[in-house]
């Protein structure tokens, strides 16, 4: 009942400042409700009992991505006026639109996909611990590929961004 | 789990209402005499030279980039780290090999100059 009410709260929480992201006309206030709406989505995760993957949400996307973000914008010329966010005319008709492709995929996903009903279980309390058993035991190639891709990142990111000096 | 971070929801709470307690209080008991040089910006005392918005050097990007690949690095490594008693010498030198393979790109970065300030 208690859980209920949070997540009604969360909820709510994470579609206001969501739609604060949309409509703020200032670019750097919008990316900062866009931190908040991350925290929402990190306590949604948290009352499935996924808190590992709120960790996850905490340090990439309020710890590094959100950063990378307000860098963006904060390099940009011209983004620091009162107005900054670039205003779309037609918003009416994409609300519309967005609202008629809401209605269908959840139409789609709600009553045609027969979704498992039965619980799976109470989460283990060791739940991490099992995770990191696992990604260096059944999962091992996947792991290694993931640091091999993301040294991929890292060169690509430095290759474009030292372009000239090669 | 769940009544653990629910302590971490009343520690949030809590924490979120000290600071907006002071500026509602002080909202509430300051007079309002706003003048025109009360309004201006200042800094440090000192009135501001130019606009208050900069624009920044392009190469904290690159440092913003490098951070999100080494943030995810340690993602992966938190549950390694967790399960580290109960792992086989094989699941041991796997996350040691991780953090090596990742080690190369740090070298490529400290060779291209990336980490140098310019």
């Amino acid at each position: 009942m208690i859980t209920q009410a949070i997540f009604i709260i969360v909820s709510l929480f994470t579609l206001v400042t969501a739609l604060l992201v949309v409509r703020h006309p200032n670019l750097f206030s919008s990316a900062l409700y866009l931190v908040a709406s991350f925290f929402g989505v990190a306590s949604l995760y948290v009352l499935l009992e996924a808190d590992f993957l709120a960790v996850v949400q905490v340090m990439v996307y309020i710890g590094a991505i959100s950063i990378l973000i307000i860098f963006a914008i904060m390099l940009s010329k011209g983004m620091m006026g009162k107005h900054t966010s670039p205003h779309n005319q037609q918003d009416r008709w994409v609300a519309l639109a967005g609202l008629l492709l809401a209605i269908i995929l959840l139409y789609f996903l709600v009553a045609l996909v027969q979704w498992p009903t039965t619980p799976v279980g109470p989460v283990p309390a060791n739940a991490i611990q099992l995770l990191g058993q696992d990604l260096v035991g059944r999962f091992v190639m996947p792991f290694e590929i993931a640091s091999v891709l993301l040294l991929a990142a890292l060169i690509g990111a430095i290759a474009i961004a030292r372009e000239r000096e090669i | 789990m769940l009544k653990q971070f629910g302590f971490l929801g009343v520690h949030a709470i809590i924490a979120l209402s000290v600071p907006l307690l002071g500026i509602v209080a002080a909202w509430l008991l300051r007079p309002k005499k706003p003048y025109p040089l009360k309004k201006t910006t200042y800094e440090c005392g000192m009135e501001t030279i130019g606009d208050t918005w900069v624009q920044f050097k392009a190469q904290y990007y690159l440092f913003a980039l490098i951070f999100v690949l080494f943030d995810v690095e340690a993602v992966f490594l938190f549950p390694w780290a967790v399960a580290y008693n109960k792992l086989t010498l094989f699941g041991l030198v796997e996350g040691i090999l991780f953090v090596l393979i990742l080690f190369a790109g740090l070298i490529y970065a400290w060779k291209r100059n990336a980490l140098e300030w310019q």
